[in-house]
């Protein structure tokens, strides 16, 4: 049986030439990214805003009457509210921001779930409520802190771990590469203004979970070549590396592409947002492992030497003694 | 390489089989067999089962404030009792801090040596509670200690979870899960339950109930006016009471307290038809309830629920049986609810909801459906490419792909974690991962054999190479899950539970398993060329 073979064995592709063009593109990215969410703002969802949610089904077949019900609950007087479709044209979320002042009374968001709740259900006394989720502005703002807390402290980590089982530069160019990883994800939330919850920031760690395992396997390569071809140019052995684990990175990559592919078709409505940002980090992320990760490595002044034992002094010394140097 | 010595194979089979025998009963729950409630199963997150989430917080000032009132009434108590009588006035609770002013500077020592005794802690731990300072010759200042604050905070959130837990029982509902959170919080988690209604209202009052005297000689335009005689305090009527609005004059000593009720049922008075709510005191209760009605029979009395008058009947006589009745304008809805808060006791210090999530049983079914047909989905296309591109080795690591599922839900169940939303995601992720490692290994073997490499050797490189880009790949996963985990809240942490058990299942089917029928393939067959 012939087998599959999805990148052929004599690949050469010269990533490298273009390292610089790209390196600009991967600033721009970044830049971009945040200037996107500067200017745009993301859509901040109930865990980070605060808030009421709703979640509404009508009967199968009806399309959800959502002028109607943004009417309904923007005459409540709390503000205009956001009613997304969510899945089918019959479900809908809708979605209250806190109103102004009322951050530090923890009990508020409750209330004035209730009221929606109660003006919707008196108004459509046959739509089914899926769920309601009320978050006190308090706790909102625990979660941003929480998360982003969170973000910091894993990239961080990760860095002094990479900088420990290979070198400064790596650690260095990890954390880059992550950082590149999730600007360009947040960049993609404010420009789609897709909501932005906690399962997003979900999504975003496993984005650096993934970028993080691509980066390695070149990384690893790329230090088993320092050692293997000392006298290689440096960009010549970064290309041979991505080379050498291209075949990998493209198969690793397509199936973890087919296992979401089908989550984010017929998976749940409620994980969409999180699988559509795993599949975007999928793509960024191999992309940053690539033309981020690797010729950083030149510009912070790997050589080969990084690898192997320095001859230190007292090496000298004792070569001098035994009349060898 | 080629021989895997025979412990290892038992261990290694047993050690499979095991984990995978933990997560059977997770499987045949989900698919519809009943096995008792011990069965040990991966438990289902509301966002999948339905249910409600709740979390409650109290606010530590209305402990301390509690605590300073509790405090002037043992001190009131010991100097008016004292014989001869200390006389004191001006007392003050500003500044979290309780100031009495004694009448006579020669009292001073003598009221020392009743209060000392009430600065230590109540439960004998010689912890002291309060710092008693003399200020002036004749002031008395009690300071309550921060070590002292903290274990009145800690012990009032004890006990409002106890209380949390008697009144969610009695609405019935099943297996709720009611944890302590940080200092000052309480995670309620009610599976199946889709209002919470019901249960907000019942968690949302004290239920802190006082039977206290009517000041006679108060004046109503006093008492509107907010001023009350010495030795009264003036309390609102309640909202839904007849006599909403107005105002009622009390006084503070001699009451009777409701902690000392052993039951309360709702019922219906049979002359006037209306909803009231039947209590029974302890002993002691009856005794001091018997007491403050026969003393007083005639004169009024005031039911104050949580700070606000029920009603204010009079003593018709003395009730000496240590059973008396609430009435008010109740519901038959809001008597009974009356009945159970009293039932569980009075919550030390009162509760807020500072989040909310319900999600109905329907949509978690709907959730559970599509995630899994999407992943069984996703699961045979990743299989069909592994074992389109590695052939036998393709096989290897399909089967091992499914006994990392097998074994993270066993290892899920054997932990009681919790499997959320997020973390089907997670599940995806952990199946990308362990795809990743044998992947590596595999294509590390092809490197290897293009190279000119025996059949053997290149797999032993293959192996060796490989693990050392996977312990990489996933130690730094690992790191990144774990902090995660510490940091994260709610959605994060469910996915993050997920990852790392993942990643370590992931590491042993890809490097150990695969590499256990990998070694007997070549040993038994010994094959010149490998397809791969």
């Amino acid at each position: 049986m012939k087998l599959l073979k999805l990148v052929p064995d004599d690949t050469n592709i010269q990533f490298l030439r273009l390292r610089v063009p790209f390196f600009i593109l991967s600033l721009v990215l970044i830049f971009g990214s945040w200037g996107a969410v500067a200017v745009n703002g993301l859509n901040l969802g109930i865990d980070f805003a605060g808030g009421q949610e709703v979640r509404l089904t009508f009967a199968e077949g009806n399309a959800a009457p959502v002028p109607e019900l943004r009417e309904t609950v923007t005459g409540l007087g709390y503000g205009t509210p956001v009613v997304q479709e969510f899945g089918s044209p019959n479900e809908v979320s809708i979605r209250v921001p806190l109103p102004e002042g009322v951050e530090d009374t923890p009990g508020a968001a409750t209330a004035i779930g209730n009221e929606v709740i109660a003006a919707i259900e008196s108004g459509y006394p046959d739509v089914r409520t899926d769920g309601n989720s009320t978050v006190s502005g308090k706790v909102a703002g625990e979660f941003s802190r929480d998360a982003g807390f969170a973000l910091l402290f894993a990239m961080i980590a990760v860095a002094i771990y990479i900088w420990i089982r290979f070198e400064w530069q790596f650690g260095v160019g990890g954390l880059f590469a992550l950082f590149h990883d999730v600007s360009v994800t947040m960049g993609l939330f404010a420009i789609t203004q897709m909501e932005f919850s906690l399962q997003i920031i979900a999504a975003i760690l496993a984005v650096i979970g993934y970028s993080l395992n691509d980066t390695i396997v070149v990384y690893d390569r790329i230090r088993e070549n320092l050692k293997k071809y000392r006298k290689m140019p440096l960009a010549e052995l970064l290309d041979l590396s991505v080379n050498e684990t291209l075949a990998r990175t493209v198969m690793t990559s397509l199936t973890l592409l087919v296992a979401l592919v089908p989550l984010l078709i017929a998976g749940p409505p409620s994980l969409f947002g999180l699988v559509a940002a795993i599949t975007a980090g999928l793509f960024i992320g191999t992309y940053s492992s690539i033309y981020l990760a690797a010729p950083i490595l030149i510009w912070l002044g790997v050589t080969s030497d990084s690898f192997v034992p320095q001859e230190t002094e007292a090496d000298r010394q004792e070569k001098k003694v035994l009349g060898e140097a | 390489m080629l021989d895997t010595p025979l412990w290892k194979k038992i261990s290694l089979w047993g050690l499979t089989i095991a984990l995978i025998a933990a997560a059977l009963p997770s499987l045949l729950m989900s698919s519809g067999v009943d096995l008792g409630e011990d069965a040990p199963t991966v438990n289902l997150g509301l966002d999948l089962a339905g249910g409600s989430h709740l979390l409650l917080e109290a606010d530590p000032d209305d402990v301390a404030t509690k605590r300073l009132e509790n405090m002037e009434e043992s001190v009131e108590a010991a100097l008016r009792g004292a014989t001869p009588a200390i006389k004191f006035g001006d007392t003050s609770r500003a500044d979290g801090q309780l100031s009495l002013l004694l009448d006579s500077a020669s009292d001073i020592d003598r009221a020392r040596g009743l209060l000392e005794p009430l600065m230590m802690g109540r439960d004998g731990s010689l912890q002291q509670e309060w710092d008693l300072e003399v200020v002036d010759t004749q002031r008395l200042v009690l300071v309550p200690t921060e070590s002292g604050l903290n274990v009145a905070v800690n012990n009032a959130m004890e006990s409002v979870i106890e209380v949390v837990r008697r009144r969610i029982d009695e609405l019935g509902t099943r297996e709720p899960t009611i944890v302590r959170q940080g200092d000052t919080r309480i995670v309620v988690q009610v599976p199946g339950l889709e209002d919470p209604q019901a249960l907000k209202e019942l968690l949302g009052k004290t239920a802190e109930l006082e039977f206290k005297l009517v000041d006679q000689q108060a004046l109503p335009s006093n008492t509107e006016a907010g001023i009350a005689n010495p030795g009264s305090q003036i309390f609102p009527y309640a909202a839904d009471s007849n006599f909403a609005g107005q105002f009622e004059a009390v006084k503070r000593l001699g009451g009777v307290r409701g902690d000392s009720l052993t039951g309360a049922q709702a019922g219906v008075d049979p002359q006037t038809n209306q909803s009231v709510v039947n209590i029974q005191f302890d002993q002691q209760g009856g005794q001091k309830f018997a007491k403050l009605s026969t003393e007083n029979v005639g004169q009024r009395f005031a039911i104050i629920l949580d700070g606000e008058v029920i009603s204010a009947p009079s003593f018709r006589e003395p009730i000496l049986g240590g059973a008396a009745q609430i009435s008010g304008s109740f519901t038959p809805d809001s008597a009974n609810q009356l009945a159970i808060q009293l039932r569980s006791g009075a919550l030390e210090v009162p509760l807020t909801v500072i989040e909310e999530r319900t999600v109905s049983a329907e949509l978690g079914e709907q959730s559970i459906r599509s995630g899994l047909i999407a992943m069984l989905v996703g699961s045979l296309a990743v299989i069909a490419l592994m074992i389109a591109s590695y052939g036998r080795f393709g096989i290897y690591a399909t089967i091992a792909l499914v006994i990392n599922v097998l074994i993270l839900l066993g290892l899920m169940a054997i932990g009681n974690f919790t499997l959320t939303l997020p973390g089907i995601a997670g599940f995806v992720l952990t199946v990308g991962a362990a795809v990743d490692a044998n992947v590596l290994i595999n294509e590390r073997i092809r490197e290897e054999r293009k190279r000119g490499r025996k059949v053997i050797t290149a797999v032993e490189n293959g192996y060796k190479e490989a693990s050392r880009a996977i312990y990489d790949a996933n130690i730094t996963n690992f790191i990144a899950g774990a902090l995660l985990f510490w940091f994260g809240s709610g959605p994060i942490r469910g996915f993050a539970v997920v990852l790392v058990i993942g990643l370590i299942t992931s590491v042993f089917t890809a490097l150990t398993l695969t590499r256990m029928w990998v070694s007997g393939y070549l040993s038994a067959n010994r094959p010149k060329d490998i397809n791969i």
